[in-house]
């Protein structure tokens, strides 16, 4: 009889990246959430329990921001789900073509935006859409239809919009690049055996390919999700700290960089940035649970 | 002989109080100044060591983002320079009440400067002052000369002829009136807003009487700045909510704007960009003949460290830096960043001199924002940039701005409550 022996190249095979997962995320992430329970008097940090998230959520000055920043980190998310996801969808089933040429082309350019840095995408972008240089007024000049340019970025109604629409067009590739894979991994069989059923064309993708690719889309929603409730560097790059004109385009990473770090003459507050970006980390916890455990447990899969 | 020759030093220092320092003593300097460090090497340090045989000086700049924190942790750590160039306001007050910083109240150089000029470095009851001010930037208008004789219109100096000027400019077409945006925020606070302000609040007076809450935001002084701010709105150009502070910049040097509302800093630039000439006039008063006030800001100090092993070496330095002689060689070596000190310095640069010149005839103040009002949260400050540009925007009326900051200055400020 041989004892079992203990399995150490389990524990060595897993340590760096336990260890470096623990040192650059678990340790700053507990340690933020306990920072948040802090606050700064008299140069000494003291123990002030739940004290931040009641300023936060009860005084007006904080709580009007916060709830201005958290709507604003909504519609972005709206306008990815309602824009992006389609569309990544859409580019896939037409990429998916088996007669489509230049489809490996297509495939690349409109992934590239993704790799491309947010300083680049944002400072483009500006320029683009910039009233004085940007080739956008030019360009609807020449069809006629200048009168409907305006300086979007500074216009409080258009902004947030408008850096979601640039957001989308950076990250659409994602999408179109996860549902594609999905898509290619439908198996050819299934295809036919509908054609012989007589479902062909459009009504093959709503009625095939479309319930055997809801998993992903389930995940690229989550992930939409979580990358929104995060994000942060296009704002800042596009817009800066204040994230203007007016707050319009203020969401939860640039009110929590502003309070943070603080801004111009405004000094930094460790404790109070740590209380919104606790805030933040609930937001994301509660979508992603209600995503797992209402959404996802509950999702048919087929068997391919 | 080199040992006897110390001893000689040393006795003779013991001896003769006014030179404490015979042996060759070094000078660290601090700063974030790392675009001046050649100014430094070539012009300034020579000077002074020409003068002053015996103590040598070495400028070790850090990158500006960077150098709050690493003088701080040098400070702490015992080993920063002994001389420390002072960002104005808070946070060298704050280092000042850590004890890092030197009161040199005391020192008879101090009083070259005004009480203005001193006001950044200064506890805020203004008994105790921690740094020498070294220079300040000005606000005011910079224009296209050549623009301004074709068109056939003069410098304004009353309200009514600097927007009679821009609707002239408008009716004509070839130039877009003024050069500014509102996307980038800062510039209507402070370009606009504390720009023309002072003429309305009268400088100082207005200032002080803020923060000792004898005025209120919603005074009238204080709210017109921004009905005035709305009438610019028509004559910023196209697009001017997206237009960003280097579009401004840009439009102007390109010649195709012909007013730019401006901070002195911007004259070393624009002189190496444009091909017209530049001229300069003060923000306009409301009638012909109003005393005139302009924002004056105090932006750079030098003060000294507590644990300096120099403490006499490094006060000759301070006095030095509080002389006029300094005072020449900064201000014409950087055009723009003007000496703080009462005597006047002659200025090379015509743009500069322009600017300059206007001491003479104005009252200096401060932004009205950066001494004590921007310590809480929400901070002034940031609440004027947005302030100023719903002002322009027209998005809100000046009485309701005036309100709302109002409102957030007396939520944590107690002479306001």
């Amino acid at each position: 009889m041989q004892k079992p022996r203990i399995r150490w190249h389990i524990a060595v095979f897993l340590a760096p990246a336990v260890l470096v997962y623990t040192a650059v995320m678990i340790f700053p992430l507990f340690n933020t959430l306990r920072l948040a329970l802090f606050s700064k008097v008299d140069q000494e940090r003291v123990f002030v329990g739940l004290t931040n998230f009641r300023t936060l959520f009860g005084d007006p000055i904080w709580s009007e921001q916060f709830w201005n920043a958290l709507g604003n980190n909504f519609w972005f998310f709206i306008v990815h789900m309602l824009v992006q996801n389609p569309i990544g969808v859409a580019l896939a089933a037409i990429l998916s073509h088996p007669r489509l040429r230049f489809a490996a082309l297509y495939r690349s350019a409109i992934f590239i935006p993704t790799i491309l840095s947010f300083v680049i995408v944002g400072f483009a972008w500006k320029l683009i859409l910039s009233p004085i240089w940007g080739i956008a007024p030019s360009m609807l000049d020449a069809v006629g239809l200048k009168a409907l340019f305006a300086p979007w970025l500074g216009k409080e109604e258009y902004a947030l919009t408008t850096l979601a629409l640039i957001s989308v067009w950076q990250f659409v590739g994602i999408p179109m690049m996860l549902i594609y894979a999905a898509l290619l991994s439908i198996p050819e069989e299934i295809l036919e055996a509908g054609e012989i059923d007589g479902i062909t064309g459009p009504s093959a993708f709503w009625k095939i390919k479309l319930p055997l690719i809801l998993p992903s889309i389930g995940i690229i929603s989550i992930l939409t999700f979580v990358g929104n409730f995060n994000a942060f560097d296009l704002i800042y790059a596009a817009q800066g700290a204040l994230a203007g004109p007016d707050f319009s385009t203020d969401i939860l990473g640039t009110f929590m960089y502003r309070t943070f770090f603080g801004f111009q003459l405004q000094l930094g507050d460790p404790h109070m940035g740590s209380a919104i970006a606790s805030a933040m980390f609930a937001i994301i916890l509660i979508g992603v649970c209600l995503y797992l455990f209402g959404i996802q447990s509950r999702m048919r899969r087929y068997q391919l | 002989m080199k040992r006897n020759l110390m001893t000689l030093a040393l006795a003779s220092s013991a001896l003769v109080a006014t030179s404490a320092y015979a042996e060759d003593v070094t000078l660290t300097i601090e700063s974030w100044r790392n675009d001046d460090l050649t100014l430094w090497q070539d012009k300034i340090i020579p000077a002074f060591e020409a003068e002053h045989p015996g103590i040598k000086v070495n400028f070790t700049p850090s990158a500006p983002a960077e150098y709050n924190a690493v003088l701080n942790s040098k400070l702490d750590a015992g080993s920063a320079g002994d001389l420390i160039t002072c960002r104005p306001f808070d946070a060298s007050l704050a280092l000042f009440e850590a004890g890092h910083l030197a009161d040199l109240s005391g020192m008879e150089a101090m009083g070259n400067f005004s009480d203005v000029a001193k006001s950044a470095w200064q506890t805020d009851d203004g008994s105790a002052s921690f740094c020498v001010p070294m220079a300040s930037v000005i606000h005011g208008f910079i224009y296209n000369k050549d623009a301004f004789a074709e068109l056939g219109i003069e410098a304004p100096t009353t309200e009514d002829e600097f927007f009679a000027a821009l609707e002239t400019i408008k009716q004509d077409g070839t130039y877009i009136p003024m050069a500014m945006g509102t996307n980038d925020q800062w510039e209507a606070a402070t370009m606009g807003y504390n720009n023309i302000g002072p003429n309305y609040w009268k400088g100082e007076e207005g200032r002080q009487a803020l923060i000792k809450g004898e005025q209120k935001l919603t005074d009238p002084q204080w709210v017109a700045p921004y009905a005035t701010l709305a009438k610019w709105a028509p004559y910023l150009g196209d697009g001017y909510e997206a237009q960003t502070y280097p579009d401004s910049q840009n439009l102007f040097t390109l010649g195709r704007a012909a007013v730019y509302p401006a901070g002195s800093w911007e004259i070393s630039g624009f002189n190496a960009l444009v091909d017209f000439e530049m001229g300069a006039f003060k923000p306009p008063v409301q009638n012909a003949g109003d005393t005139c006030y302009i924002s004056d800001h105090t932006d750079i100090g030098i003060g000294m460290n507590t644990k300096s092993a120099n403490p006499d070496a490094a006060k000759t330095f301070l006095a030095w830096v509080a002389s006029p002689e300094f005072a020449s060689i900064f201000g014409n070596a950087l055009p723009g960043f003007f000496p703080l000190s009462e005597t006047p310095v002659e200025m090379e640069d015509p743009l500069a001199k322009e600017f300059v010149s206007w001491r003479g005839e104005c009252e200096s103040t401060i932004r009205s924002t950066y001494q004590i009002l921007s310590r809480g949260t929400p901070n002034l400050e940031n609440d004027t940039w947005g302030a100023s540009v719903a002002a322009i925007k027209g998005a809100e009326t000046p009485e309701a701005l005036g309100q709302k900051l109002q409102d957030g200055l007396a939520s944590w400020y107690a002479p306001q409550q």
